[in-house]
């Protein structure tokens, strides 16, 4: 089957239908605010007019207007964030504690299968390993990358290799990455690591199959992608470091060693810990780079995989559930320690 | 987040702090320093690059030496992207999923921009009871895992919604390349909370003055949020459309639940996962197909960096 265009055509069309409903609720809604008010201000007017001829005591300006105009403001937001978001992620609760058909009440067993089942009790270690490692390295990575370049020539340049692979979908990173651990049993190898292992006198191996090392090979591809938000985050911070604080240091003849640990830590250290936290975020859900890479399989697998895995591929929808459920309950501490954080900062 | 003070929307911010780092020029550039950089560079860069070089070298060659080999027998093919592009359904038919990825992008990041910057102006200007508590819960939405929500939404789109047996909504039904209609509503969901949060740190540190004067003038809030707001805060959208822009494209997760898998409605990255997995040695399709998914973003996200970096320090830091 050749690529025909003519084949093509009907999701163009469906783009179009997409772009004219844009077009209509947003169009629609500016002009319903924009006339219904106004007929209200016509009818208020008249009111006013009537009352002053009348000799009656004015009608006051009615109150409920701005509360009107927000609730319109808000609408498609607050309906969309209700039917896509909230209900779904209270059913889902609700699921957690139902049996795979989501047919009868089976109270925690979800939960109790999730921490008794040996291949799940894996997933949750190997997810402990990803949230552990990759903020930590991903971040000490872009520190030293950014301070390294703060201010050298060719500074935009170097931070823009860097930072190109967050523009990488996970999948493709995961491919570019897998072509780097490629493994070939006979002749030349292909993939650079093994190149490099061959090189240097030693035997090839399929990385990827080889539990638990795997595991670290596909945290090095989300380290790749996220090394870069931390640089670039950190970087800023560092450009905000007020001069004559580092000037002062200077003068006072601090090593540049000293200087990162006495001068430069202790001023980012807020955005240190934003960076920290949204990469453990971020890490918590990573599912693209595990399924493409290895699909899960070889001891490889993260909650966010097991839970796509139970609940679109086995069906199991209260196993699935519970595995999302807790996924949130992991995030949630990471935020609360985060929101205390920076009330602290606004207080100090 | 929202300061006393009024400030000019961002971008204007940068500018004072050159002055100043023009004297702190003077600067460890050791030769150690350099070095440890460079090193850092080559390392992140190198896998791209062999994957580049590796997509325009005839299959044979990928297949049976490495990509530095190039450099001393250089070959060159179109081939490969030709294949992965246009010929048949077993070698890619990568044009058909890049149109999907297109079809699915550009909605998805039309609704939830208008919808969060119509909400974020709200929020921040329309003063309503429970105004901040709101403001608040919508914050805090951000933390909900989008994996909470799929298997509730995917029910809602092929059941529709029962209320004691009355139903309330039918289900959607949708086929073939009506299911875009699906993966648009579920990305708009998801991005919400994020783009209400970040459009309003913006819209709220507009100066609280113009606001008021406008409102004295008797301009009405659509008349404001239409000629005032929307062209001040333009590089916030910028930067929240980028953002919403690369993840919509890079997503994986939420085209495979709502678009399926078929090359009426599933997206590059769907295809290209699948690749990997059932294809997982046929490195010249691989190496072609990444980079035709890899390009339109990098395209994107290097012609409007400072956008993409201004919004990503506004979400984050400022937050």
């Amino acid at each position: 089957m050749e690529f025909d265009f003519a084949e093509e055509q009907p999701k163009f069309l469906m783009l179009m239908y997409g772009l004219i409903a844009f077009v209509a609720v947003v169009g629609g809604l500016l002009l319903l605010l924009d006339v219904v008010p106004a007929w209200f201000a016509r009818r208020h007017e008249a009111k006013l007019v009537a009352a002053s001829a009348s000799g009656a005591p004015l009608p006051r300006r009615p109150k409920q207007r701005e509360g009107l105009f927000a609730l319109f403001f808000l609408l498609p937001t607050l309906l969309l964030l209700a039917v896509g978001l909230v209900v779904p992620a209270i059913r889902t609760t609700l699921l957690s504690f139902m049996d795979g058909s989501s047919s009868h009440w089976v109270g925690l067993r979800n939960y109790g299968w999730m921490f008794s089942e040996d291949s799940i009790v894996r997933v949750l270690i190997n997810t402990l390993i990803w949230v552990l490692l990759v903020p930590l390295v991903a971040t000490t990575f872009g520190l030293v990358y950014a301070v390294l370049v703060d201010r050298a020539r060719f500074e935009a340049v170097a931070k823009s290799l860097i930072f190109l692979p967050m523009a990488i979908s996970f999948v493709g990173a995961s491919i570019i990455w897998k072509f780097v651990y490629a493994y070939r049993g006979e002749g030349d190898q292909i993939g650079l690591l093994n190149q490099i292992v061959v090189s240097l006198g030693g035997e090839p191996k399929q990385w990827l199959l080889e539990s638990p090392l795997n595991t670290f090979l596909l945290i090095v591809i989300m380290v790749w992608i996220q090394a870069g938000f931390a640089m670039v985050v950190l970087s800023a911070a560092i450009k905000a470091i007020p001069a004559d604080i580092v000037e002062a240091a200077r003068l006072d003849g601090v090593t540049p060693w000293q200087m990162f640990w006495r001068i430069t830590l202790p001023s980012i250290r807020p955005a240190l810990i934003v960076v920290v936290v949204t990469l453990s975020i971020a890490t918590l859900k990573v599912f693209d780079i595990v399924r493409t890479a290895t699909n899960g399989n070889y001891d490889t697998s993260v909650i966010a995989n097991e839970m796509y895995n139970q609940a679109f591929r086995y069906q199991q929808n209260g196993q699935g559930s519970a595995l999302a459920v807790f996924l949130f309950v992991l995030v949630v501490p990471i935020v609360i320690y985060q929101i205390r954080n920076l009330r602290q900062q606004r207080e100090g | 987040m929202t300061t006393a003070t009024p400030t000019v929307p961002a971008g204007t911010q940068a500018t004072g702090k050159t002055t100043s780092a023009r004297r702190v020029r003077k600067r460890l550039n050791s030769p150690v320093a350099t070095l440890v950089s460079i090193v850092i560079a080559v390392l992140w860069t190198i896998p791209t690059f062999g994957l580049l070089i590796s997509s325009i070298r005839p299959e044979n060659e990928i297949k049976t030496t490495g990509w530095w080999t190039f450099f001393s027998h250089p070959q060159f093919t179109l081939e490969n992207y030709q294949q992965v592009l246009f010929s048949g359904s077993s070698s890619g038919q990568l044009a058909s999923y890049f149109i999907n990825s297109l079809a699915i992008t550009i909605p998805s990041v039309l609704f939830p921009l208008a919808f969060a910057s119509l909400a974020a102006y709200a929020l921040a200007w329309i003063d309503f009871k429970g105004r901040d508590w709101l403001y608040i819960a919508i914050f805090a939405l951000q933390i909900v895992p989008l994996q909470m929500a799929l298997v509730p939404l995917l029910k809602f789109f092929s059941t529709g919604v029962t209320v004691a047996g009355v139903t309330v909504l039918p289900a959607w039904d949708l086929v073939d390349e009506q299911k875009f209609a699906q993966v648009w509503f579920a990305h708009t969901c998801f991005a919400l909370p994020f783009a209400v949060f970040l459009l309003h740190n913006f819209i709220s540190q507009l100066p609280r003055d113009l606001m008021e004067a406008a409102r004295v003038d008797g301009a009405t809030h659509p008349k404001i949020f239409r000629t005032i707001v929307l062209p001040l805060i333009t590089p916030a959208l910028a930067a929240f459309g980028i953002f919403q822009f690369l993840w919509v494209w890079n997503d994986l997760l939420v085209a495979l639940i709502f678009a399926g898998g078929g090359n009426e409605t599933a997206p590059l990255t769907v295809r290209l996962a699948e690749m990997a997995g059932t294809r997982g040695n046929e490195w010249q399709r691989l190496t072609a197909g990444a980079f035709v998914s890899i390009v339109v973003p990098l395209i994107v996200f290097l012609s409007l960096q400072r956008y993409f970096v201004r919004g990503l320090l506004a979400g984050s830091v400022k937050g």
